[in-house]
């Protein structure tokens, strides 16, 4: 109807045919079919939807998520038991989720960018090692390679079992403070023993705050450094300066709250007491880290090959040492082609931890996802939650990461 | 003879080289084994660092490997028998592979439960498929054959699923139809061309095509037998699911491409949802709705296969990565091809086929086969919907009482199935970007 | 019909579908010729494909008994492989026509998901099944032990259930598939394997030390197994009870997959065999179906016990006694209603 009110206001002399054939009026024409045919086929699909569950005699109801859950989860990192409500088993999943995605992103760039510089090395067999990992990864589902490296860490490691006895197949590394075995790896938790406000969640915000605050004054103290060595050509140590304001408030805290060391003991059929590292957060995180690292491998490969030759040669001349080279003239270079496909492999690294329910472990998938729709039959409304996180998630991410693009970016004219 | 001897003498020299002294060899350290040990082994510290621990990961994982796979036993009908046979010949606790699993279920590895004595009809459906699209892959072939390409779809459509032969050709009709109106049409008007071309076929398939398969059908029957796709599994499936979605998923993939970059407020709009959308959640969450969802947006009493619902899901998701693809094709064209095409007064559509989308696609084929590489391993995500794709075989194989307990040399074997064809594909889009570059200096 | 909906659909028409749901799921079964059952992906004594293809199993059996009672054909029975995920909705949206997938009956189920069960076919228990190393004799010592559980079930609520309950804790490993439930286990990752006693009956059969494990006497849920159709059909879900009914019937009567085609060939001396194989009386004939409809299936496959034995018996490598499946006659609980 848009059309035809726009198009009557033509100067006179309005013919039907213009709306085919006037290129002033021809895009409105294919806009308006387009937008008929697509609320067409919306509601077409919504009217299905409402039909086929009255049929089933459904409805759209997220109420499910207010009820009692009923199953455990082992890796909560909000307060959890059976019997809170779906919602919030479903919000420890996307914790879960995110906990592992960030854990990824982070190692898989490590992996990838010393296996790209690992590839390229004169060394033959460092190359061809990695070589056969890149290719070995890429080449080879990402599900087996999550399936068996599951399976190779519980054969692998040693069972709580064999730490027993007075004669011990395994002991505990780092003085009796860290355990690995094939249920996870047990690491010393910090325990404090006047905690602020009587909860240790609290104190973590207030000593992460403290780091922030110091990583912030410590780079007022670079920028004035800086700001000298410009002036004067002269650059004042400041390094332990930086150290002192980032971690000297932390650790200060740390004291005032009592804080101390809770080791893992063997009691009982596990360990108990520090933290605990679970065999499926470690294998899941360890796959999709080298699975994503193989392709990241190669991006960094690529941006590497990308800067000319000339540039280390320039550099050379200038008389730097191949590291600062490699940090200040090939690097940054190779960054503007490093990070779009960077940016793309996250989001894969993301969408991909779904394949968590392989190895058990609890992340969205498995909690929403899975577990819940199973017991509450509500298919419709936990496939759309979960789609809607995913996306949200996979928005942010690409949105984040596209500012610091931007800022990385050759700035052209 | 004499006069050298004078000349000899008349110099007085003690010595004269009369030959060249053979070329001494390079010293010990600069040749041979030697010298490349050094320059690609040990050429710094680090490197020897480097050099020793990758060989001990090397002999570590061969010593712990290599042993039990060659063991392997090759004859048995059941794991315990395998266990019987490895304790006879190395004695109890040696490892062991047990590859008889391998022997005895690799037909259903390959093809799930299609029937035995028509195996011949997929190998030849996949081979003519593959032989088909090399007119596409490799542009020395003479281009008459990409009609055989065009044809093959519905060739390896038949020869897989059988039934009778009018159905394929009877949807291809529709295709033929559908140029036929665009023909007639365009010298009429473009869009209502375009529209005919769309229009004309969907209506034919929609209410002329059922009636028109019976008939034919009655009047010449020519049919093979009907294999259900519940039949269809194991490496088959991963085939046919990947190579179909990616098939599918190129026309579609290629109109979002275009509706993304296109100046239409909406149309670039609904677009640029469509594939973000795809594109920001993982596959298995589509699959699951292909699973559970797809039926409550057909009408009621819409009731088809699973296969066919995830072959429809995974070219929607397909399509979206696709047009990424392509968009990025259709950007690295300079902007004189656009303007050049709009100079020689060619509408829209005529300078996208014949200028602007033959050059774009020809840049993004090596990015649309490292799609396809992702698509063919994100295949054995149907698993988890209940399909019987290798993985689920495996789980299927397990569970019977002469197999259960095997673990690893199935995993083993679906790992080397996938990588070879992976990695022959790999090598391709390689070759391609290589070419590419060449051609482009 | 179906190769219709194939071509349609891979044609891109959306509405390619052509079963209508109107007629009953008798005459849909009847004109597609084939009946569809939906199944376990895997499990072992329950549905399994063997070497040639076909599936075999305790509950594959049940299905071919359907099929031969409705279309007089064990061979005309298709298999839909379903997950623990996707088995109901695959049933709500009559992808199948009947669930034969060791599926708890309970009240939900019932009710919320509407479903009909049609009674069960194997009465199965959650148990535990441990180590005998760690020297474990009741479920209650497992305090602070690690548990695998298979995912996707109404085990992980037993358990939660459980040890709840006793107030005890421990450690849930959820695994997605028993193999690998199985694997995790014997490489120590978990302490504990609890799923159907059945299912670990059958695991640890094929353990290679199977003396090296117990299965705990504690059976913690009641998990009546049975085939599940759609609400709404009341005709199909009797031919599926009544199916059920008569291969226990059989067995009570002495009738086997041997002499039932002797018994049906005329009517005997005992009334309630000839009312049951269709010589006397018209019972099928209430149902729609063929007066040899039962005989069919009882010679396709068997009567109950004959299932039993030959899929997850004492004589199989599975080895389970009757125990809760034995006939009421043998203080199991196996009982049919008469067929009078």
């Amino acid at each position: 109807m848009t059309t035809i009110d726009h198009a009557g206001r033509g100067e006179g002399g309005f013919r039907l045919s213009q709306l085919l054939y006037d290129r002033r009026y021809r895009s409105l024409t294919i806009q308006a079919v387009a937008m008929i045919l697509l609320v067409l086929l919306v509601v077409w699909l919504v009217d299905n939807t409402v039909t086929n569950l009255s049929r089933q005699g459904k409805d759209i109801d997220f109420g499910f998520l207010g009820t009692v859950a009923g199953y455990d989860i082992n890796q909560t990192l909000i307060p959890y038991s059976s019997q809170d409500t779906h919602l919030r088993a479903a919000a420890v999943g996307i914790l879960n989720t995110l906990l592992v995605a960030f854990l990824g992103c982070i190692a898989a760039t490590i992996v990838g960018v010393l296996a790209g510089v690992a590839r390229l090395s004169r060394n033959w067999l460092i190359s061809g090692l990695m070589a056969v990992y890149v290719e070995g990864f890429r080449n080879v589902p990402l599900l087996l390679w999550i399936i068996v490296i599951f399976a190779v860490m519980s054969e692998g490691m040693p069972q709580p079992r064999a730490f027993r006895g007075d004669d011990p197949a395994a002991s505990m590394l780092l003085g009796d403070s860290v355990a690995i075995t094939n249920r996870g790896i047990y690491i010393p938790g910090v325990e404090f023993a006047a905690p602020l406000a009587g909860s240790t969640g609290w104190t973590w915000a207030l000593i992460l705050g403290a780091v922030l605050a110091g990583v912030l004054a410590a780079r007022v103290v670079k920028k004035r450094a800086d700001a000298r060595q410009e002036a004067t050509g002269e650059r004042p140590v400041t390094w332990p300066l930086r150290l002192a304001l980032i971690l000297g408030p932390a650790i200060a805290l740390l004291f005032v709250f009592g804080a101390g060391l809770n080791k893992p003991e063997l009691a009982g059929f596990n360990f108990q007491g520090g933290i605990h590292m679970r065999n499926s957060l470690i294998a899941l995180w360890f796959a999709l880290t080298l699975y994503t690292g193989a392709f990241i491998a190669e991006n960094v490969r690529a941006g590497i090959l990308s800067v000319s030759k000339g540039q280390s040669e320039a550099a050379f001349a200038l008389g730097l040492r191949p590291g600062r080279t490699m940090s200040l003239i090939i690097l940054p270079q190779a960054l503007r082609v490093i990070i779009p496909p960077l940016i793309s492999q996250y989001l894969n690294l993301t969408k991909n931890s779904s394949l968590a329910l392989a190895v058990g472990y609890m992340d969205v998938r498995s909690t929403l996802g899975g577990i819940t729709i199973n017991q509450t039959g509500r298919e419709l409304e936990g496939m759309l939650l979960l789609g809607l996180f995913y996306l949200v998630t996979s928005l942010t991410i690409s949105a984040l990461l596209n500012v610091y693009n931007g800022s990385v970016k050759l700035k052209e004219r | 003879m004499s006069d050298t001897h004078a000349q000899t003498a008349a110099f007085q020299a003690s010595f004269v080289r009369e030959e060249m002294v053979a070329a001494s060899p390079p010293p010990a350290r600069d040749r041979g084994v030697v010298k490349w040990l050094r320059e690609n082994l040990f050429s710094s510290w680090l490197n020897v660092i480097l050099t020793v621990l990758g060989l001990l990961a090397i002999w570590w994982i061969a010593s712990h490997v290599f042993p039990w796979m060659l063991r392997g036993i090759w004859v048995a009908d059941s794991l315990s028998e395998c266990r019987e046979i490895r304790n006879e010949r190395y004695g109890e606790g040696v490892g062991a592979a047990c590859w008889a699993v391998l022997t005895e279920r690799w037909n259903q590895l390959m093809f799930g439960f299609y029937p035995q004595d028509l195996y011949w009809r997929p190998v030849a459906g996949v081979a003519f498929f593959v032989a088909a699209l090399m007119p596409i892959l490799f542009s020395r072939l003479p281009r008459w054959t990409l009609w055989f390409s065009a044809a093959a779809p519905f060739v390896a459509f038949w020869l897989i699923w059988g039934g009778t032969i009018w159905a394929p050709v009877v949807v291809a009709g529709g295709f033929a139809l559908g140029a036929l109106a665009y023909v007639a049409l365009s010298n009429v008007n473009q869009i209502a061309a375009t529209l005919a071309a769309i229009v004309v076929p969907v209506l034919f398939w929609l209410f002329a095509a059922g009636p028109l398969i019976g008939a034919l059908q009655s009047a010449i029957p020519l049919a093979i037998e009907f294999v259900p796709s519940d039949d269809i599994g194991g490496f088959l499936l991963a085939v046919i699911i990947g190579f179909s979605a990616i098939i599918l998923s190129l026309p579609l993939g290629i109109l979002l491409a275009l509706g993304r970059r296109s100046d239409l407020f909406i149309i670039s709009k609904v677009s640029v949802a469509f594939i973000e959308t795809i594109r920001g959640v993982p596959l298995i969450v589509w699959l699951f709705t292909a699973s559970l969802l797809l039926n409550y947006f057909m009408p009621p009493g819409t009731n088809f296969d699973l296969m066919l619902r995830v072959i429809i899901m995974v070219t929607l998701f397909a399509s979206a990565y696709i047009a990424e693809v392509v968009r990025g094709g259709l950007a690295a064209l300079p902007k004189g091809q656009y303007e050049g095409a709009d100079s020689l007064g060619l509408d829209y559509w005529q300078s996208m086929r014949l200028v602007i989308l033959p050059q774009a696609l020809k840049i993004s084929i090596p990015g649309i086969v490292n799609t396809f590489i992702g698509l063919f391993k994100d295949t054995t995500l149907v698993v988890f919907i209940g399909l019987l794709d290798p993985i689920g075989l495996s789980n299927a194989i397990r569970a019977t009482t002469a197999w259960n307990g095997i673990y690893w040399e199935l995993f083993i074997f679906i790992g080397l199935l996938f990588f070879v064809c992976c990695f022959a594909m790999s090598r391709y889009s390689m070759y391609l970007e290589r070419k590419l570059a060449r051609e482009h200096r | 019909m179906k190769k219709t909906v194939l071509l349609g659909t891979v044609a891109g028409l959306a509405a390619g579908g052509a079963l209508a749901q109107n007629s009953s799921t008798l005459e849909q079964v009847r004109d597609r010729g084939n009946l569809i059952c939906g199944v376990t992906t895997g499990l072992t004594g329950f549905s399994a494909p063997d070497a040639n293809g076909e599936w075999q199993g305790f509950d594959v059996d049940l299905c071919r008994a359907i099929a031969a009672a409705t279309l007089g054909d064990p061979n005309a029975a298709d298999f839909v492989t379903t997950t623990g995920q996707t088995r109901f909705s695959a049933l709500a949206s009559g992808e199948i026509d009947v669930l034969t997938r060791n599926t708890t009956w309970t009240y939900s189920r019932d009710n919320d998901l509407d479903f009909e069960f049609a009674g069960v076919n194997y009465y199965d228990g959650q148990g535990f099944m441990v180590p005998a190393e760690l020297g474990v004799t009741s479920a209650l010592d497992l305090d602070g032990a690690t548990v695998c559980i298979q995912t996707g079930t109404t085990t992980e609520l037993n358990l939660a259930d459980f040890f709840r309950a006793n107030n005890i804790s421990y450690e849930p490993v959820p695994i997605e598939t028993n193999a690998e439930a199985q694997q995790q286990y014997l490489a120590g990752a978990c302490d504990v394997y609890t799923t159907d006693a059945s299912g670990l009956a059958a695991t640890r059969a094929t353990f290679e030390n199977a003396d090296e494990h117990v299965i705990l006497p504690e059976i913690i849920s009641k998990e009546p197994l049975g085939p599940a159709v759609r609400h709404g059909d009341p005709v199909w879900g009797d031919i599926v009870r009544w199916t059920l009914n008569a291969l226990v019937t059989a067995e009570e009567l002495g009738i086997t997959s041997a002499n039932v085609m002797d018994l049906a060939a005329e009517a005997g001396d005992n009334p309630e065999v000839n009312r049951l194989l269709g010589t006397e009386g018209e019972l099928p004939e209430m149902l729609g179906l063929e007066s040899d409809a039962f005989a069919n299936a009882i010679a396709a496959v068997g009567n109950y016990g004959e299932i039993f034995e030959r899929n997850i018996g004492e004589s199989t490598p599975i080895g389970l006694a009757r125990g809760l499946n034995a006939l009421y006659t043998e203080g199991g609980l196996q009982y049919a209603p008469p067929f009078r």
